[in-house]
């Protein structure tokens, strides 16, 4: 097929996306190639999630025009835009187990009508010619849940198709399937483009980018970057486009000291009830006084081992704390109390305490350090813990007695961050510790990562952000699939190294 | 600049006048009860005759032994629904201990424990049926309120089993046997009032140092407000709740206890529905179904609340059907000022943060 033939499907232009505070996207103008598998990228907060969601309705741009088939289009729900042809798959899977396939793909559109019985006849005609489409023998009467997650992706692909969808956008469709899981999908997309289907993929897998790409989009803080065709292009430009020239920020300073190892992890391997490996032998060391950062993408395991090194999760392998081995059983309440503790990634659900006061919330983990005859708190020390920790990590509270849903997100982390550091952590573990927090309260979490380490803690922290990563490691090491696939000094880590260390094995 | 001021004064009396109203919404509780109690005194002549008092007071004790009781349990977002079931079969096993003894086949003899030993025993007893709750919830993962839904019917079964359907009569003891006593609890005094209504306030005081000054109440509440996190903040979320079922189960042997001295008899029926009027007083204190947020003198004043409602309109002479349909009117009015309080509380404390 000759370049000269593809034409324009769907087009964007002057897309600009203005919140309170920030612009999420500047004046994009985008194109979707017709028949072809459409790739954008582009950092965290560059803006594609964005794009993607004024693309297929679920948001309407602050300004901006979006045309299809060259006329001008407006879409106010995913439902007008699903009836326009363009159909969204999310990232987290939208459907229900207990129900069946057709059921599925049927739901909220369900074939009846007034007081008639539902027609499943037709659903199961349907379903079954859209399984066909999909080269899938799925039998429409099949539970939900008795599907793979890989096979569970395509029946969210088929809900968008059975509402005729013309454009289709896939956002990072393989972040929880296997590697065999991830070919099957490639072989879908094929054919559907073959049929005409016009595919957008969001991806942060380079190497799938470059497996199923025709064009590529990049876009960073809000702007189109650049725009190709995947033939011309390789990884390391991906990367340079992706991340621009700017120096990174450092937040570490040049004379860095370590002690003696505070964490030794030694063939760490989770696997998962359902059989999968989730940690997959993992082996490094933390010294006191340093700051090892892990990076990976979605699903490479990062919050796994933090939960197994705080043994919230039934692990196998071996782990030593300051020269001493916690053993599998020692729970979790007991390595805290020896000095290990965790900042987890999602913070309303395993973070805070909603409705409790923002004293309540710091001190829950360390009540054992200040009590009176071993049984009463001691609730002038108490005050005075979270007065210090208020002022030291300054966090904008009017009251400590005030409830710490009141809190903006970065302020609430602070009093996560605060409650395990009023435990006097050895060995502190933040999972993404900035993620959904303003980029000033990120500065401040940085400075605080950095100063506890110079009073010689060990700090490991996780993120998906380069940037990040860059500007607060002493050690990186890089997770993908389980696996431990790259442990380097700062000094020695490239940017595409880091990229493609992340992508190794998918 | 006219404008911020302008709206910042606004803004400022609007917020007083919030605050005024958050401050009567989070003292309702309080303001109901004066409400009821001027309302029975104005209406029932005599209404405030020390005699009288004193009579419902020990009414209301029995419903705030299991009312304190339960609060942990609904601090952590449980339910203990078999509290009125174990009040009956504690109460039974009193009766059995005291009239039949402990009987040894193989010996030939019975023992009669005396009293000092009887109510240990059954306060055990009851605590461990409220362990035995608490391990199946936490072990192997039951709804706590099917998980006493059942245990409701087994322990409720298992007093009527202990006498085949019948009253122990005679809970006086024997001089003899040197048993005696069991009614003192009932019906002693202490400065003029009974045993029962100083055992209540001094398990309010009890329950209350738990839930405000130490760890164990504090894990209390982080459970009920977000149990992952608690749990990744090392609490030991099983065994605190393993521990709030106990005490819930010890607080209905406590009443159990008091009630059958008082009648000096034990009916297995006895406690039958005694769950809700408990679950009523803790939500009427303001203790939130959903989990953590409560406080145990809110759970106190919520059962004089019920209670002298109940006594007050018998003492009218309102009908009995009238009475239930009373108590449940105040009680879904109670809820729903709940969640209007539970809003400008939010309101109010993101105004004071910006």
């Amino acid at each position: 097929m000759a370049d000269a033939q593809t034409d324009i499907v769907m087009r964007a232009e002057g897309i600009s996306m203005i919140y309170p505070g920030t612009v999420a996207l500047n004046a994009v103008d985008y194109r979707v190639h017709r028949g072809k598998v459409n790739v954008i990228i582009g950092e965290n907060g560059a803006g594609k999630s964005t794009l993607m969601k004024i693309l297929a309705g679920v948001q309407q741009p602050s300004s901006g025009r979006i045309f299809l088939n060259e006329a001008p289009v407006t879409f106010s729900s995913t439902r007008d835009a699903a009836s326009h042809g363009v159909g969204m798959v999310h990232q987290e899977l939208n459907l229900f187990g207990n129900l069946s396939v057709a059921e599925n793909i049927f739901l909220g559109r369900e074939k009846q009508r007034g007081l008639m019985p539902l027609d499943t006849t037709e659903q199961h005609r349907i379903t079954r010619e859209l399984m066909a489409r999909l080269n899938q023998a799925i039998e429409p009467s099949e539970l939900l849940a008795n599907l793979k997650v890989g096979q569970q992706q395509l029946i969210e692909i088929a809900k968008a198709l059975a509402d005729q969808a013309d454009v289709l956008i896939l956002d990072e469709p393989t972040s929880a399937l296997s590697k065999t899981e991830v070919e099957l999908l490639f072989e879908v997309i094929r054919d559907l483009t073959a049929q005409g289907v016009s595919i957008i993929y969001i991806s942060h897998r380079l190497e799938e980018l470059m497996a199923i790409g025709d064009h590529i989009t990049i876009l960073r803080d809000g702007n189109l970057q650049s725009e190709a065709l995947i033939k011309d292009i390789d990884v390391p430009w991906i990367v340079r486009e992706m991340l621009g020239n700017d120096p990174v920020s450092d937040f570490l300073p040049a004379e860095r000291t370590f002690g003696d190892p505070v964490l030794e992890v030694r063939d760490l391997t989770l696997v998962s009830p359902t059989g999968l490996t989730l940690v997959d032998d993992v082996s490094f060391d933390v010294k006191a006084g340093e700051i090892v950062g892990i990076y990976g993408l979605m699903g490479a395991g990062r919050t796994e081992l933090m939960e197994c090194l705080l043994g919230l999760q039934r692990y196998v392998g071996d782990i030593t704390l300051s020269g001493t081995a916690v053993n599998e059983a020692t729970s979790t309440s007991e390595r805290i109390q020896r000095g290990m503790c965790l900042v987890p990634e999602d913070r309303k659900k395993n973070g805070i305490f909603p409705v409790s006061s923002v004293s309540n919330n710091m001190t829950i983990s360390s009540l054992w350090r200040r009590l009176k005859h071993r049984f009463t708190i001691d609730e002038t020390a108490e005050a005075q813990a979270v007065e210090t920790a208020i002022k030291g990590l300054s966090i904008k509270v009017s009251s400590p007695e005030i409830e710490i849903r009141a809190l903006s997100g970065g302020n609430q982390q602070k009093v996560v961050i605060g409650r395990t550091l009023l435990t006097d952590p050895k060995m502190l573990l933040l999972d993404e510790p900035t993620r959904g927090i303003d980029i000033g309260a990120k500065g401040d979490v940085f400075n605080m990562m950095v100063s506890l380490s110079q009073k010689g803690i060990g700090v490991l922290f996780s993120t998906s952000d380069l940037k990040e990563i860059m500007a607060v490691s002493d050690r990186i090491l890089v997770m993908s699939g389980g696996k431990l696939t790259a442990n380097v000094s700062r000094h020695d880590a490239t940017e595409s190294a880091l990229v493609s260390a992340s992508a190794q094995g998918l | 600049m006219n404008t911020p001021n302008e709206h910042a004064t606004k803004s400022a009396s609007m917020l007083s006048k919030d605050n005024l109203l958050l401050l009567v919404l989070k003292l309702r509780t309080f303001i109901a009860l004066f409400l009821i109690v001027g309302f029975f005194t104005a209406m029932v002549p005599g209404f405030l005759e020390p005699s009288s008092l004193i009579i419902m007071v020990k009414h209301i004790a029995i419903n705030a032994f299991l009312a304190l009781g339960i609060t942990f349990v609904i601090i952590t977002a449980g339910i203990d629904l078999s509290i009125g079931a174990i009040l009956g079969f504690c109460g039974m096993v009193a009766g059995w201990l005291i009239t039949k003894g402990i009987v040894l086949p193989m010996l030939g003899i019975a023992i009669f424990p005396s009293i000092w030993l009887v109510v240990p025993m059954v306060l055990v007893i009851g605590g461990l049926i409220g362990a035995v709750n608490g391990f199946l919830i936490t072990r192997y993962n039951v709804a706590p309120f099917i998980c006493t839904l059942g245990t409701m019917y087994v322990v409720r079964g298992a007093a009527m089993l202990l006498s085949g359907g019948e009253t122990f009569t005679g809970l006086s003891g024997n001089p003899q046997l040197g048993n005696t006593g069991f009614e003192e609890i009932g019906s002693g005094k202490l400065l003029g009032l009974p045993y029962a209504i100083w055992m209540m306030f001094v398990l309010a005081a009890v329950i209350a140092y738990i839930a405000k000054k130490t760890q164990f109440g504090r894990h209390v509440f982080a459970i009920g407000d977000n149990e992952h996190s608690a749990e990744l903040s090392g609490v030991k979320v099983n065994k605190v709740k393993v521990w709030v079922y106990t005490i819930s189960g010890l607080c209905a042997a406590l009443a159990g206890i008091v009630v059958s001295s008082q009648l000096v008899a034990s009916h297995p029926a006895t406690g039958i529905a005694f769950e809700m009027n408990a679950i009523a007083a803790v939500v009427l204190g303001g203790t939130s179904l959903a989990g953590g947020r409560g406080s145990i003198t809110g759970t106190l004043i919520g059962a004089f609340v019920i209670g002298i409602l109940a006594d007050g309109l018998v003492m009218m002479g309102v009908s009995e059907f009238w009475q239930m349909v009373v108590k449940g009117v105040v009680i879904i009015v109670a809820v729903i000022i709940d969640q209007k309080q539970n809003r400008l509380q939010h309101k109010a404390a993101i105004v004071k943060q910006t």
